[in-house]
């Protein structure tokens, strides 16, 4: 068809409406996460603030993985590895100054110097592997980052000084002045339990991930990733530094991923070694290849379907909780889905739950648009490689409303 | 002397195991360049099956493997036709990915269907009965895995070397175009590939949780180690595999027998990390592996 100059006129159509539109939307959206988040925070019961803690906590790894995966393409298996870097780090630099010889050590330093160290500590050494891993491309690099969670857990065992050996250690709590956040405290005159406390907490340091990763993509850096990952050598030709892209890449998403160990640890208070184990790293590529690759909120979505969901499924006693032969539980259940999942969204969907939803999106636009002949059948057709600078508009609703 | 070599002997048979996973792993990439990571739950499910018709079904110890192989070997031809077939020109993750996906789902069921308790095994022979050569215990149970791996080796030999099919394999493996373009059923190839690869994961699980004695779900785990062999002996090579596979069992094994006396400042489990730590030097050195092509790129 000759219809070149037409698409030009109706895809710039579309663009300024899409404007328009997105920007009220936009701040519908705004409106509408505040709101949800300040109900939820005021009404929730301690369960529920559990729930909400640990898949925020995920959240933030899922966004570290994909940083990595999603966005540079490069399959990693590594990221409870790093998740335990950082929260070995936190329990080193925070945890109780040991009472006896047997005791794991810790310098009982304030949390705003652990949770940060956390995540630096973790960029280091991603920094110190990356050179090494990187060299490798596809399932290589996937196969080295599976030994590498093999031999952290080795050292994990052995390094009983900091690890506590295959007993474990406790994890120390955040403390704001003399208030440690496990107890109820009250800021302001306002009384906040414990759960509420943490929800914040997380929901701050989420909130900064995610803004951080967002702007991070829109960058140069961010677009260099998404280049390395299209076409290596077409990035070559357009003057990346492969390298540096990698590494780049490698070394921010394990600074997240340290930052979400060590909240993790610190919100379970009590973590054994074998806890960062190949089916943690396995469940946060089920969270991203499920929520959206390339996408800040797709991060979200997938964490709270692979994390949250089994503890929902607990909560409300649905299933049983002891597993044996023949008996389903909560865990086994969402294993079982999210393993279908992720064959039936690598399969129709490579969007993922994002994917769905732009699809969805892209259909209502087109049947409430009178006229929209030209520009959003081209949309459509975008859609499944919905990879691509597309995740970005609906993400800063995310990172715009919760860093207001 | 006598405790080294019950360590080389142990370390042979251990290897046969991985060889025989490995072989699994590097057929399927021969032919269809998918790295499958469900080989480990394919050959747990298998284990699972076999122990369950000799224990619960009151089965011939031979009949509950043939009804093993079958299972998997029917995962195996489900999946690839199902779901790999239509990932066919996908970027690596994603094919990387969606076997992840069969991993966990095959694991959760095993843990569903029989629990995540430790089962017994189903052996052959008794654990202890054997020969005893100058102090060395020859377990009949690790000689009948050196001999069925052997074996194994063999047919796979001819079935490549000789058979119609084979030669489709090797040919598909080699240029997959020119494959087609002489009129080769590639999905038979395929098809050829996930069902021989699945089989020799069962035998090997079944091996592999008889020298645990007991096994739960974890046992899929292990087959993790034929990583490390094939990298060793070359992903895309069938002899890498095999050679890989005994390097890394003996290499394990005499860790494990030694890692207590000579180097205890190394702490526990030594032995589990040292086939990886082989892995990535040989990633560094040597990418394509002892027997490998020499086309695994670098930046």
């Amino acid at each position: 068809m000759s219809t070149s100059p037409k698409a030009s006129t109706a895809s710039t159509a579309v663009s300024s409406s899409r404007l328009l539109g997105g920007r009220a939307s936009r701040w519908i959206t705004i409106i509408l996460v505040v709101a949800v988040i300040l109900i939820f925070f005021s009404v929730a019961s301690d369960d529920w603030l559990t729930i909400a803690n640990y898949t925020l906590i995920a959240a933030i790894a899922a966004i570290a993985l994909n940083v990595l995966s999603g966005y540079t393409g490069q399959v990693s298996l590594g990221i409870a590895f790093f998740m335990a870097i950082g929260a070995y780090t936190a329990a080193y630099l925070g945890g109780n100054v040991p009472s006896s010889p047997l005791d794991p050590l810790g310098l009982a330093l304030p949390f705003y110097i652990w949770l940060p160290a956390a995540g630096i500590v973790a960029a280091l050494v991603g920094a110190l592997v990356g050179p090494t891993a990187l060299r490798l491309k596809g399932f290589y690099l996937g196969i080295v980052s599976l030994a590498l969670v093999f031999i952290g857990q080795y050292l994990f065992l052995n390094a009983r000084g900091i690890t506590g050996g295959p007993q474990g250690r406790t994890f120390p709590v955040p403390a704001i002045g003399a208030a440690s956040i496990d107890q109820q405290n009250s800021f302001f005159g306002i009384a906040l339990t414990s759960g509420q406390q943490y929800f914040l907490l997380i929901l701050i340091v989420l909130a900064l991930a995610a803004f951080f990763v967002y702007n991070v993509m829109r960058s140069r850096a961010g677009r260099a990733f998404r280049a390395v990952r299209d076409n290596e050598t077409g990035a070559t030709i357009m003057g990346v530094n492969l390298f540096e892209a990698k590494m780049g890449a490698f070394i921010l998403s394990s600074f997240l991923a340290g930052i979400a160990g060590a909240l993790f640890a610190s919100y379970s208070r009590y973590i054994i070694p074998n806890n960062w184990s190949l089916t943690l790293s396995i469940q946060f590529v089920a969270a991203i290849i499920i929520g959206g690759v390339a996408s800040v909120w797709g991060s979200i979505l997938g964490a709270a379907f692979v994390f949250g969901l089994p503890l929902v499924i607990d909560n409300f006693s649905l299933l049983p909780v002891a597993s044996g032969p023949g008996i389903i539980t909560g865990g086994d259940l969402n294993a079982i889905l999210y393993g279908l999942l992720i064959i039936v969204f690598l399969l129709f969907e490579p969007g993922g739950l994002v994917g769905l939803a732009r699809r969805g999106q892209a259909l209502t636009r087109k049947f409430s648009s009178s006229k929209g002949e030209g520009g959003d059948p081209a949309e459509i057709t975008d859609l499944p490689s919905s990879t691509g600078p597309q995740p970005d508009s609906e993400n800063s609703t995310l990172a715009k409303g919760e860093s207001a | 002397m006598a405790y080294f070599l019950q360590l080389v002997f142990a370390g042979i048979a251990l290897g046969c195991i991985y060889a025989l996973i490995g072989l699994g792993f590097s057929i399927i990439f021969k032919a269809s360049e998918v790295i499958n990571f469900a080989q480990g739950e394919l050959l747990l499910v298998g284990a699972y099956v076999v122990s369950s018709g000799v224990f619960n079904w009151h089965l011939n110890f031979l009949v509950s493997v043939l009804l093993g192989v079958v299972v998997t070997v029917l995962i195996g031809l489900l999946f690839e036709r199902f779901v790999l077939q239509r990932m066919i020109g996908r970027p690596v993750f994603s094919i990387l990915m969606i076997t992840i996906g069969l991993d966990t789902i095959l694991r959760t069921g095993v843990i569903v269907g029989w629990g995540s308790n430790p089962l017994p095994a189903a052996a052959p022979y008794t654990a202890a009965s054997g020969f005893n050569f100058g102090g060395v215990h020859l377990g009949a149970n690790d000689l009948l895995t050196i001999i069925v791996t052997i074996v194994l080796c063999a047919m796979l030999f001819y079935f490549f070397q000789y058979t119609r099919y084979g030669l489709a394999m090797r040919a598909t493996a080699l240029d997959q175009e020119a494959a087609l373009a002489v009129g080769i059923n590639i999905r038979t190839v395929y098809a050829l590939a996930w069902g021989i690869a699945a089989a020799i994961a069962t035998i090997g699980g079944v091996f592999l949780a008889i020298g645990s004695f007991a096994m739960d779900p974890t046992l899929g785990g292990a087959a993790l180690l034929a990583f490390p062999a094939i990298i060793l002996g070359g992903i895309d090579s069938i002899t890498g595999a095999v050679v890989g596979g005994i390097i890394i069992g003996l290499v394990q094994d005499l860790t494990a027998g030694y890692e207590s006396h000579v180097a205890s400042f190394l702490g526990a489990g030594i032995h589990q990390i040292t086939p990886y730590l082989i892995m990535i030097l040989v990633l560094l050195i040597r990418p394509y592996g002892l027997f490998g092509t020499r086309k695994v790129e670098r930046i």
